[in-house]
């Protein structure tokens, strides 16, 4: 009788299990101490998995996070402690981005606002569009203008980079689109017209379809998708269907192209031969936005921000199947996931491949949302909205996570952290800030823009946040 | 009145003489030494009615070969507009706001030194004898300490009047003003903006204290409606404005935001 009353005192027990987010069964149950920490359940867990390398996990039970120890999670959840418990565990990234903390650099050079900025995939090019009919490449290492690129007559609205980096492509708001070689500065091919309006959006063939990067394609205000061959400089296939301005396009890892309009429907279409393959359809006003889980992995293509960026193997072949190996690893367990941010300020996630019914109406904002991202891992999503807020959403079931408070105007762009633990966001207050998406709480507050923030992006090696917006300037930020 | 288009009909059965294209040509040639024959032989009104219509015709042809002129010219370059939008506002009617965002040192300096770039830099003096009226106390109307203020002021939330022996300074409820209209000089739009307090009336600093508002007094109004920013990203909300008017004389104050 005494010996039991000890034991309970020192060690209390419990009959756990680790299980994947997909509901993978990870080795045998097993007897843990309730007082086992996050620390310690790491270690087990990378024990099971019988990893090589130490990677860092989060555990959950009943979705509830594991912070210090297993009693306390359990104290909240009050589960019965008879039967066999299951943690589950999430993979985090190996690496850390750091917080960006200050501007490095402002670079001056835009003749009017600055109204679009990207990195490359490869993250060692950055390109900027502007009002000034100019599409400019900077140098990152010296943060100073590289080329200057002339050629259209208005706006540049929208640039993409291909994901090999090796093209950029850029649409004015007179509808011509002109493709541009980043080494050079120098215009490939002739000017693409077709488009009778401006160019709302661009997006290119995932590397994994194609590693040579050819076609990529437009979306308009004139209503009209069109696929372009960027090698023979014209247009494959227009996809007409939509009865108002186009306002997003994606194109998605596995044949589909996703179009957002105004005339408040998702349309998905097959990217080979342009037939719709589903209307979605529930948002009451425009569709502003749409983002995919795999949109991360889509964009860098066949780099690896783990590994050192020049270490890029010449063999195609050979990086088409790591592009597309890890395109599987993100989108085998739930799919493609499709979630689009509406005027009538709800968004809806979508299982396009699958069914042309929502999987679930995220509601919440006060404003139309302007700007929804996947985290790159996928598992959290964020909405900006004109309501001055960032709200959080869990990407797998929509429940909402947290708001995020401080801007006091409304938010423009908001831009993940290669390791999904960090987001910034442009505001048109001028600010750009610092979010960090474990505490959900404000990191850093990086004033420094004179007026409104157009467009920021977070480089895919993670080192560096650009911004640029009415005031002209385009800003580095950097820890 | 010939009856058919007989002279078509010949020109067409037989042609034109063969001299007629020289002869055309010459009387082309002469033509400009006619004119100038008439215009220099030409006396008194018909000279000047003559000079008047040639004068016209001069005119026109001018006109004319401009056009042309511009016509082959055309197509070199629109002009890009100005104020470039990213996509996601273009369809949405953004209105162009100035923005304050200014340098928040300066402004610190400038507020230190008292000093502002003003709209109206000279103001008229206000006599202590014209804001200020006597007003007669005492069983016999004998004694004169207190005053009475005859110009609109304002008067913050939480005031309470004195007993009347103690008040020396009236301030008449029907001349206490809350808001103002303020023009914002580069919106060139007016707001309907309350009052947060009297900065610097420049006739004397003792008016300053009372929050009398006269024409050219500085007045710091709450403009957190049009949700100004400054370059940090906080919201601005007290910014000093000037009066344009004679709020006693109007009954309402128009003033002009220091920007």
């Amino acid at each position: 009788m005494e010996n039991n009353i000890e034991t309970e005192d020192t060690t209390k027990r419990l009959l756990c299990r680790f299980i994947s987010e997909n509901g993978e069964i990870a080795g045998e149950s097993i007897d843990l101490p309730l007082n086992c920490t996050v620390h310690q359940l790491a270690l087990i867990c990378n024990a099971i998995l019988q990893q090589t390398d130490q990677v860092p996990f989060k555990f959950f039970v009943n979705e509830n996070e594991i912070t210090s120890n297993l009693q306390e999670t359990l104290k909240l959840t009050q589960i019965n402690t008879e039967g066999v418990t299951d943690i589950v565990y999430q993979h985090q990234a190996v690496f850390k981005v750091r917080p960006v903390t200050r501007c490095t650099a402002s670079m001056p050079g835009h003749a009017e606002a600055v109204i679009s900025v990207s990195f490359s995939p490869d993250g060692k090019h950055l390109a900027s569009g502007s009002g000034d009919t100019t599409v400019r490449f900077w140098d990152i290492d010296t943060q100073s203008p590289l080329y200057t690129c002339q050629g259209h007559k208005n706006w540049v609205l929208c640039i993409a980079w291909a994901p090999d980096s090796s093209k950029l492509v850029s649409g004015c708001k007179n509808g011509n689109i002109i493709i541009w070689d980043p080494e050079t500065g120098k215009q490939l091919g002739k000017t693409l017209s077709g488009h009778k309006q401006w160019i709302t959006s661009l997006s290119w063939e995932p590397y994994h379809q194609n590693p040579d990067c050819r076609l990529f394609a437009s979306a308009s205000k004139d209503t009209d998708i069109k696929i372009w061959d960027s090698v023979l400089c014209q247009c494959v296939l227009t996809i007409a269907g939509h009865m108002k301005s186009v306002t997003m396009i994606k194109w998605g890892g596995q044949g589909l192209i996703y179009s957002a309009s105004q005339d408040r429907t998702v349309k998905v279409w097959r990217a080979s031969d342009g037939i719709l393959c589903r209307t979605l359809e529930g948002h009451g006003h425009w569709v502003n936005t749409l983002a995919l889980n795999t949109d991360y992995i889509l964009r860098i293509g066949a780099f690896d921000p783990v590994k050192d960026s020049n270490k890029g193997t010449n063999d195609k072949k050979k990086s088409q199947e790591f592009a597309l190996q890890r395109f599987k690893g993100v989108s085998e367990p739930i799919g493609e996931r499709l979630v689009s941010g509406s005027d009538d300020f709800t968004l809806f996630l979508w299982d396009p491949s699958k069914d042309k019914k929502p999987l679930a109406r995220l509601t919440g904002h006060q404003q139309l949302v302007n700007d929804v991202k996947f985290s790159p891992d996928g598992r959290i999503l964020a909405s900006a909205s004109f309501d001055k807020s960032i709200k959080l959403w869990d990407a797998k079931t929509g429940k909402f996570m947290h708001t995020l408070r401080g801007h006091v105007q409304a938010v423009y762009m908001v831009a993940f952290s290669a390791d999904s633990r960090l987001m910034v966001s442009g505001s048109s207050d001028s600010t750009i800030k610092l979010w960090n998406l474990q505490t959900g709480k404000l990191e850093i507050d990086l004033p420094g823009h004179a007026d409104e923030v157009y467009a920021v992006d977070w480089s895919t090696d993670g080192l560096k946040v650009v911004s640029g917006g009415k005031d002209k300037v385009l800003r580095l930020w950097q820890n | 009145m010939p009856q058919n288009e007989y002279i078509e009909r010949h020109r067409k059965l037989h042609g034109r003489r063969l001299d007629y294209e020289e002869r055309k040509r010459k009387r082309e040639a002469r033509e400009p030494h006619k004119r100038a024959e008439t215009a220099r032989s030409l006396r008194g009104i018909k000279a000047k009615l003559f000079n008047k219509e040639r004068r016209n015709e001069k005119i026109q042809m001018k006109k004319k070969i401009k056009a042309h002129e511009e016509k082959k010219t055309k197509n070199v370059s629109e002009k890009v507009a100005e104020g470039a939008l990213p996509v996601y506002l273009l369809d949405r009617d953004v209105k162009s706001r100035a923005k304050v965002l200014s340098n928040m040192i300066k402004q610190k300096r400038k507020e230190k030194a008292g000093k502002w770039d003003v709209p109206i830099p000279k103001v008229r003096a206000q006599a202590d004898a014209e804001v200020l009226k006597i007003v007669k106390s005492g069983k016999t109307k004998r004694k004169a300490w207190k005053r009475m203020v005859t110009k609109v002021t304002f008067v913050g939330e939480g005031f309470t009047r004195k007993p009347p022996k103690f008040e020396r300074f009236i301030r008449p409820m029907a001349l206490r003003f809350k808001t103002a209209h303020v023009t914002h000089p580069e919106l060139k739009a007016t707001f309907h903006l309350p009052i947060i307090g009297v900065k610097k009336n420049p006739s004397s600093p003792m008016f300053t204290s009372l929050g009398v508002i006269t024409k050219g007094t500085v007045i710091e109004v709450n403009i957190s409606e049009l949700a100004l920013v400054t370059q940090t990203g906080k919201v601005v909300w007290g910014k000093y404005a000037q009066v344009t008017n004679n709020p006693e004389n109007d009954g309402c104050i128009n003033a002009v935001l220091l920007v």
